[in-house]
């Protein structure tokens, strides 16, 4: 019981140390930055914290943070939230993350199933040699990287019939969004490659027109799906199965059988699981939103309004 | 009748001006279209946009070669709006057989760089180059007078590069939020195809109407 007490304080305090990190406009300092084919990279160090961020210094362009001293724990709600899929999926052997990031959710997601496979796939080289330099990013016969356009690799992969058991789409971040991963042919690409009890997670940033066409998109290839979200952030998950959503019984104890192997990841995946909302039950975008195709998709042009 | 043809006459270069900034602005227009088109095949990585711009630039200085050589032999109006016709017919391919023309690529072609120069080389070179030959056949037709050649020829490119980059703001900013690449690449193509059908009727109108002209037209053209 004590031991519990302590474990709950120390989470708390450390969760106040990550945030406060995170708000306080004190000096960070840059431990590496560098122009890249696509975008500027920065390396900050704060407090402990070292954070990826992308092109201009502010909060919104961060891509992946990670406690210096304690690697494994997760910093950021999204990247949390991710963790969903689990409730939808519980035992994925083939993962497929487009969008690399930091490659801590790779990192993390290797030690939780030390078996699975896990190919991530980024379409700029340098922020791979930045998530081995700095994040402690790691391959092995397991886990593997490819430099590619997710939208290239994913129809590369359905011609190869491959099947992923989860795919998490995250290469979103606040400030751009690569359009044609946007589209209601990329979504059939990507629905082709979920084996059958495949669970897909897109994270996303989408706000006001965005928000509705991607939402009718999305549920115009999967049907309905689970929007993950708590409301401090402007982020969203979108959580996708090859099956029907799983009732709430099977959730709840699902997020029974997860909570200690995802406690030391600081994902406390029962609270989780309240943030989970079907659009069977509430659908918040107008039914007759245009959808966003190849021939139609002005995701950025949408988003800035 | 002389007097109602000079009428007429006199609207003849603003005419050319006109059609030569339509061209500008659909050359843009379909260039920044491309990278939408060939997205979904070859991504959007930067190379994309290396092929997209050098398959551009390529037809376009094969086009002002090709152009400038049809310009020598009985340039006129008709001609000219031939050539928009043409060019208009070449774009609607990009529209309505892309698709598998790309997947076949796609296919062929592990390496989305070459993937997507010879996919850009497969639609867009011939439209490209005959909207090429526009600019020096304009010079041609607007030039009369040796000394005024350069003046004519700046404010030629003055006219169709505004065009171009009116039709590379107008199409990312505003027409892509609207409708659908295909809709607005048939709009462009019908916009061509109708300003060479007008420069041909504008031709026909222009013609000495007068049975007398016509003898004397006749006669000139036999000598």
């Amino acid at each position: 019981m004590n031991k519990l007490l302590i474990t709950f304080l120390v989470s708390v305090l450390s969760n106040v140390l990550i945030s406060a990190a995170l708000n306080t406009q004190a000096s960070a300092e840059t431990i590496h930055s560098e122009r890249s084919l696509y975008r500027n990279i920065l390396v900050e160090e704060k407090r402990g914290l070292r954070c990826l961020k992308f092109n201009v210094k502010s909060a919104k362009t961060q891509q992946s943070c990670m406690l210096a001293d304690d690697p494994q724990r997760l910093v950021f709600n999204y990247t949390k939230m991710l963790f969903a899929s689990l409730l939808v999926n519980p035992n994925p052997e083939r993962i497929l993350i487009v969008g690399l990031g930091g490659g801590t959710m790779s990192n993390s997601l290797h030690q939780i199933f030390p078996d699975a496979t896990i190919t991530n796939v980024e379409i700029d080289p340098a922020v791979i040699k930045v998530a081995r330099s700095y994040f402690g990013f790691f391959e092995n016969e397991k886990v593997t990287s490819v430099v590619q356009d997710g939208r290239i690799f994913v129809k590369r992969a359905v011609l190869k019939q491959q099947k992923y058991d989860w795919i998490i789409l995250d290469a979103f971040n606040g400030d751009y969004i690569p359009e044609h991963l946007m589209t209601q042919e990329f979504l059939q690409e990507t629905k082709a490659l979920l084996s059958d009890n495949g669970v897909l997670a897109a994270n996303t940033f989408s706000i006001s027109d965005l928000y509705d066409v991607e939402s009718a998109t999305y549920k115009s290839v999967f049907g309905d799906f689970f929007n993950v979200r708590n409301k401090k952030n402007s982020n969203r998950i979108i959580l996708t199965s090859e099956k029907p959503l799983p009732q709430d019984s099977v959730i709840a104890e699902r997020a029974k059988a997860l909570t200690t192997i995802l406690r030391p990841f600081n994902v406390n995946i029962t609270e989780i699981s309240r943030y989970m909302k079907s659009t069977a039950i509430q659908q918040d975008w107008p039914k007759d939103t245009r959808l966003l195709t190849d021939q139609y998709s002005p995701a950025n042009l949408l988003n800035l309004k | 009748m002389t007097n109602k043809n000079n009428k007429i006459q006199q609207w003849q270069n603003p005419l050319i001006y006109l059609l030569a900034f339509s061209s500008g602005f659909c050359i843009m227009g379909i260039e920044l279209l491309g990278g939408r088109i060939l997205a979904p095949f070859f991504g959007s990585s930067v190379h994309i946009w290396g092929s997209i711009i050098t398959v551009f630039m390529l037809s376009l200085s094969f086009g002002y070669l090709a152009g400038g050589k049809l310009s020598t032999k009985s340039a006129s109006l008709n001609r000219y709006g031939l050539i928009f016709i043409f060019a208009g017919i070449a774009i609607l391919p990009v529209a309505f057989s892309s698709e598998w023309l790309m997947e076949a690529i796609f296919l062929a072609i592990e390496d989305t760089r070459y993937g997507s120069l010879l996919a850009s080389m497969a639609l867009f070179f011939i439209p490209t180059v005959i909207l090429g030959m526009i600019s020096p056949y304009s010079v041609r037709l607007l030039v009369t007078d040796k000394n005024k050649s350069g003046q004519v020829a700046g404010f030629l490119y003055f006219v169709s590069t505004l065009g171009s980059a009116l039709g590379t703001i107008i199409t990312s900013f505003y027409l892509v939020l609207l409708f659908e690449v295909n809709n607005i690449i048939t709009v462009f193509s019908s916009i061509l195809i109708l300003l060479g059908l007008s420069a041909m009727v504008f031709n026909r109108l222009n013609q000495p109407t007068g049975s007398s002209e016509c003898i004397s037209r006749q006669g000139a053209t036999n000598e």
